[in-house]
């Protein structure tokens, strides 16, 4: 039992590295725009199938595949911030989260004509192949998939701290108002964030496809888990992202272990509302949150 | 005009009366049945989201909670089919009520975009306990009902027509009676500055939470009543993430704290959707449709349509007295054209 925890523990610090790519970038979209991007699971499930496609017809193995499907979802979360987000003026809250389900279910239908409802996985050597570490083995795509993670949001860690954009972005989640007034674009900011969020889910969903079984209904349980990791963590902060994922993914496994995995998200939910009553401005969000 | 308007009332209630007698065709009844199940959810739905501007995401939740407890009630009671279960709807509304009580107290400590996800966790937690409390629920095997075989085909439709109709009026009654309440006033300034809602006296927790458990009560029978048309109900259709997105798009493409336009917009939504999913089948087009519809709607409307239509009015009312009145009087124009703008707006406020 105990090395059944250990095992739970590990595979869910590493597990928890994807949730936490995924998440921020949902959290990077909210602290600029102050939008939830709904569509954000749908968009990893997207990016899964985009690298399943490119494995299946090109060859091309999933990881190096991400060079390729990154900057394709960057792009077409541009396209997505100008065609839908950009044009809603007021009562962007209500709105955005409407949209964003759209541009979901648009995206889940298209993923069903295309490749039907059943599921799939995506393959590589390393997904298949394990290694042995204390009493269990390991497939090598944990510890890949965790080692993407550090090594993107470490990019996004300099980006965020170490560039001009960087500066930019973070004056506009501080207070857009002022941060126009100084002459920042935050129009271009705001796109330009929205496709970093969207190529960090292709980046998530390649990890996501490679240790889970998925379909293009997939989305609505992903979303799920993402939306409370974000609250969890406090809306619009990337430390909050990063600790709640581990946190929840870690409680999750070991649930599953000692009690029953049809509880583990139940568990996960229970967690959010409990932290919620003690702080509803989640572990690590700021206060003013709360003020209309 | 109040004459006028009374009419008009009583001749549109006489149309929905007389709809399914007119037109009998069951395939068109039903349609009609699911409208109407449609528009009562979205109204009551409207009392709270509308009034206070907290978007709800997670009513799947009390429209599951009344089908449960339909079907659960049935099941204990032994109640057998016929006109009795219609009797139990107010009991499931009002344990989906119940349900709301604690679920919205948590919810409703939090506001805007942490308000509008931890109703969407809400609804994932209910939907994960009906699959895994199977002492209750029965997991994903379901539940049945029991089904009135001695209706006819053709008979079948009407009765749920006609329950559906009285919840809708039921639930357009409380509506209208909050929105001319000082009760709902106070709704309606929690939904423009809390805050300054709270500084000035208002009671703003218990305010929103009795709008909440308002709502939840007509969703809640709409539940109940929608699984006792289908006969059996399965978690994935009791708890449906798309109904929580569908009531408010139908409230919102209607407009938002009007009283008539969730009803307009499940008038709308509804036949387009069951249009939809015939002519396209189950195999990916009628999401992709149905996305584009809601983007579209979004995007061209932001207002919905009853404000959106009643700003056009007012606009026409004050450039026709404009025109009317020789520009000599040009100060009793302005003030004419002040009186008719307050009054559109009046009559914006009334619908």
């Amino acid at each position: 039992m105990a090395n059944l925890i250990i095992e739970a523990v590990i595979t869910g610090i590493l597990t928890g590295g994807v949730y936490a790519l995924m998440s921020s970038g949902l959290t990077l979209i909210f602290g600029v725009m102050e939008i939830i991007n709904i569509a954000q699971g749908a968009l990893v499930i997207l990016g899964a199938y985009l690298s399943f496609w490119l494995q299946d017809n090109f060859h091309i193995d999933i990881l190096v595949g991400l060079l390729i499907t990154m900057p394709i979802m960057f792009m077409l979360g541009l396209l997505i911030e100008v065609a839908f987000i950009r044009p809603l003026k007021r009562n962007r809250t209500m709105l955005s989260i409407l949209v964003t389900f759209a541009i979901a279910m648009i995206i889940e239908g298209v993923l069903t004509r295309q490749a039907g409802a059943t599921y799939v996985q995506l393959n590589a050597w390393y997904v298949t192949a394990s290694f042995k570490i204390g009493g269990f083995y390991l497939p090598y795509i944990y510890i890949f998939g965790f080692l993407l993670s550090v090594v993107l949001l470490s990019g996004l860690y300099v980006l965020l701290y170490r560039t001009k954009f960087g500066y930019s972005l973070r004056a506009s989640m501080q207070n857009r108002t002022a941060a126009e007034l100084i002459g920042i674009d935050v129009e271009r900011v705001s796109a330009i964030t929205f496709g970093i969020g969207v190529a960090l889910a292709a980046a998530g969903g390649v990890a996501f496809g490679a240790t889970n079984l998925f379909n293009p209904n997939s989305h609505y349980d992903l979303i799920s888990r993402l939306l409370v990791i974000i609250v969890l963590g406090g809306l619009g902060s990337l430390r909050g992202a990063l600790v709640a994922s581990v946190a929840l993914l870690v409680i999750g496994d070991v649930t599953a272990v000692v009690w029953s995995p049809v509880w583990s998200s139940t568990v996960f939910f229970m967690i959010l509302v409990i932290t919620l009553l003690v702080r509803p401005q989640g572990l690590f969000g700021q206060l003013e949150g709360r003020k209309q | 005009m109040k004459i006028i308007r009374i009419a008009l009332l009583i001749l549109l209630l006489a149309a929905f009366i007389a709809f399914p007698l007119v037109f009998s065709d069951p395939a068109i009844t039903e349609v009609a049945v699911f409208t109407l199940f449609f528009a009562a959810a979205a109204s009551g739905w409207n009392i709270f989201s509308g009034y206070t501007g907290y978007i709800a995401l997670g009513h799947a939740v009390y429209f599951g909670v009344g089908a449960y407890a339909m079907a659960l009630l049935c099941q204990d009671l032994n109640i057998p089919a016929g006109y009795t279960p219609f009797l139990l709807l107010p009991v499931a509304g009002l344990i989906a009520a119940a349900f709301a009580v604690p679920l919205g107290w948590i919810a409703l400590r939090t506001r805007r975009h942490t308000f509008v996800v931890i109703t969407i966790a809400t609804f994932f937690i209910m939907q994960l306990m009906a699959y895994n409390l199977r002492f209750i629920t029965q997991g994903s095997a379901g539940l049945s009902l029991p089904i009135p075989f001695d209706w006819s085909a053709d008979f079948f439709n009407l009765p749920f027509y006609y329950v559906a109709l009285a919840i809708l009026l039921l639930a357009l009654g409380t509506s209208w009676w909050v929105r001319n309440s000082k009760y709902g006033l106070g709704l309606l300034a929690i939904r423009d500055d809390e805050d300054r809602a709270l500084g000035l006296g208002v009671k703003t927790g218990p305010f929103k939470l009795i709008a909440f458990v308002l709502s939840a009560f007509f969703v809640g029978m709409i539940g109940g009543l929608h699984a006792y048309f289908n006969g059996s109900i399965f978690p994935p259709f009791a708890f449906d993430a798309l109904f929580d997105v569908a009531i408010a798009l139908m409230a919102f493409l209607g407009g938002m704290g009007t009283l008539f336009g969730p009803i307009l917009g499940a008038l709308i939504l509804v036949p387009a959707q069951q249009y939809l999913t015939i002519i396209s089948g189950e195999t990916g087009y009628n999401l992709i449709m149905y996305g584009v519809l809601f983007l579209v709607i979004i995007l061209l409307l932001p207002q919905g349509i009853i404000p959106t239509l009643g700003k056009m009015w007012h606009k026409w009312v004050a450039r026709r007295s404009i025109k009317e009145i020789p520009p000599a009087v040009a100060t009793t124009t302005a003030q004419e054209a002040l009186v008719t703008e307050s009054t559109a707006k009046k009559d914006e406020v009334n619908l």
